[in-house]
């Protein structure tokens, strides 16, 4: 799949929020002090009466945005992921999870390629916490194209979504006619040697991994997985099945994020070898986005090297 | 009993009521928060049984007043009034915190009718209250929204973010009611962590504050009469309580914030509430 151009998907956000806002008046849109950054900014100008900054306030934002979804509204709430997850996770599971309010958690500069501003801007567990959460979509779109498309259905479903996006504009790599689905994976590339299931910047990176594999004859199956809850528990099975070794690639620590949710349907439904390529046990250093996604092995040369691996251990 | 043909004696004989619900409730359940419950009382019946426009045959009724137990520990009291309103019947509230019941140990908005707001993780219930008051804003609604907080409560940072909030979304349609019975679990709030000057700090955030007598019906009416006439900031009722009031051997004494009567001491409490 060929890269077009570089595209920002906090920028397709803050735009899909201001069409959404023209077909629906129920759509009401929160942020706190960072709406220039997540770009609620376009929402705010439009409809400054369905806007609500609560300031440098993110857990009182959380219970703001549940008191209007259960009020009749669709309330898209955004900040850092690792203030909207880390920060607010008791609001998130009293105040939305369980009462299964209309909140729309968008949280932007998800994972290290935030770069320079260090641990305490890297969201690195915002997955495992989100996912933690019983009654909560999440969802980590791999570019523009498909952010909007979540953005979209995110206000069409009911119950809560934590929507998870990056501060880098990322490459466009669906095409025009690509259909989001929640909760099915899609497969980018067909392969039977190994499948690389990714999220998010990851899979522009599987792809790339995927065609350097295919030169030296090894054939992958790339899956990007948006949805990681609910998982597409069919695809993963069906990659087990046909091409007997899976790797995981995700802007996320090790545990609890997408290779965790994958390993477990493959050890449950058909248990082959697999390799993570993720975040391991450590907070990241400050440094370019570039630097740290080379540091913390979140590369296509990565990948690479987790597929031959795991493809030697298939039996 | 029709709320407006309700005299403040009425509403004295049915906060007697509440209080023996709430006596029998946890006696029966054997755990649950009396304390708290009892302190809050009357602040309860004027609102179930006066002021909020609420239809308990049509819980999700779409102008109803929103009535949200921040506090979520007193859920015996809330059970009670909603019992007694009609929300469900009296004979219930002898299922609190058995499993399967509609009344969960803190309250549950997925279980019960007439409960806006799961919480039970203390100060959650005001920043909800301001969405639902914006909402109301926001859809030309009348409804007015009533936030309950134990003082204690007022130690967690989100109540100040939440007051910092409703003062500059100026809501109007919004009032909070502190129950100020000065005791938390490990004892007097000064000891514990000093709230006050506990009105000067809502005023200094923006409130329009009241205080009253917690257990004076007449004066919790007038207070809730002026907090409608305020216009252009949220108002804050801060209500002087007697944690366990009505049980002689309960009031001022926190071990009846988390425990249950015995069946002898219900025996007594209820004696004395008879």
């Amino acid at each position: 799949m060929k890269v077009r151009e570089q595209s920002s998907t906090r920028e397709v956000y803050g735009k899909t929020l201001v069409a959404l806002g023209k077909e629906n008046p129920d759509i009401v849109v929160l942020d706190a002090d960072l709406s220039k950054s997540t770009m609620t900014q376009f929402f705010a100008r439009e409809f400054p009466h369905r806007f609500f900054d609560c300031g440098i306030a993110e857990q009182n934002m959380i219970g703001i945005a549940a008191g209007l979804a259960a009020s009749g509204k669709i309330a898209f709430a955004s900040t850092f992921a690792v203030f909207a997850t880390g920060r607010c996770y008791d609001q998130l599971r009293m105040s939305v999870a369980q009462p299964r309010h209309d909140v729309k958690v968008v949280a932007t500069h998800g994972g290290i390629s935030v770069g320079e501003d260090g641990l305490s801007h890297h969201s690195i567990e915002d997955l495992a916490l989100a996912c933690s959460l019983p009654g909560f979509t999440v969802v980590v779109p791999a570019d523009a194209i498909e952010t909007a498309q979540v953005i979209r259905v995110a206000a069409a479903t009911r119950g809560p979504f934590y929507v998870r996006l990056g501060r880098l504009k990322t490459p466009l790599i669906l095409g025009d006619d690509y259909q989001f689905v929640l909760g099915e994976a899609a497969t980018l590339r067909q392969g039977i040697d190994a499948t690389i299931i990714a999220c998010g910047l990851m899979v522009a990176r599987a792809l790339e991994a995927a065609e350097n594999l295919s030169q030296q004859g090894i054939d992958c199956r790339v899956l990007n997985m948006s949805t990681i809850k609910p998982l597409d528990i069919e695809a993963i099975v069906l990659a087990a099945n046909e091409t007997e070794a899976i790797v995981t690639a995700e802007e996320h620590l090790e545990h609890g994020g997408l290779g965790s949710k994958v390993a477990q349907v493959v050890v449950q439904h058909w248990a082959v070898p697999m390799a993570f390529v993720a975040i391991k046990d450590v907070f990241a250093k400050s440094g370019t986005p570039d630097e740290l996604l080379q540091r913390y092995g979140l590369t296509a040369a990565e990948i690479e090297k987790a597929v031959k691996a795991t493809v030697l251990r298939k039996k | 009993m029709g709320k407006d043909q309700t005299t403040n004696q009425d509403l004295e004989a049915v906060a007697k009521t509440l209080r023996r619900h709430i006596i029998t409730m946890t006696a029966a359940a054997g755990s649950g928060h009396p304390g708290g419950s009892l302190s809050s009382v009357e602040i309860v019946t004027a609102l179930f049984f006066r002021v909020l426009r609420h239809r308990p045959s049509e819980p999700h009724w779409a102008d109803r007043d929103r009535f949200i137990l921040s506090k979520a520990h007193a859920a015996p009291l809330l059970y009670a009034a909603l019992a007694e309103t009609g929300y469900m019947p009296v004979g219930e509230l002898c299922t609190l915190r058995k499993l399967d019941s509609r009344l969960q140990g803190h309250p549950d908005k997925t279980c019960t009718p007439g409960v806006e707001m799961t919480c039970g993780s203390l100060g959650q219930g005001l920043s909800f209250g301001i969405g639902a008051a914006l909402a109301a804003r926001l859809n030309s609604q009348t409804y007015r929204v009533y936030v309950l907080l134990g003082d204690g409560e007022c130690d967690e940072g989100q109540v100040w973010e939440a007051a910092m909030a409703a003062a500059h979304f100026k809501m109007d349609n919004l009032v909070a009611i502190i129950d100020h019975n000065e005791l938390q679990i490990d004892g007097w709030n000064r000891q514990v962590m000093n709230l006050e000057p506990l009105p000067d700090k809502w005023r200094a955030f923006g409130w329009y504050v009241i205080e009253v007598n917690g257990h004076d019906l007449a004066q919790i009416l007038a207070a809730f009469a002026q907090a409608e006439k305020v216009k252009g900031q949220p108002t804050a009722i801060i209500a002087h309580t007697i944690k366990g009031k009505g049980v002689s051997f309960m009031e001022n004494n926190v071990d009846f914030h988390g425990k249950a009567p015995t069946p002898e001491e219900a025996e007594r409490a209820l004696k004395e509430l008879a």
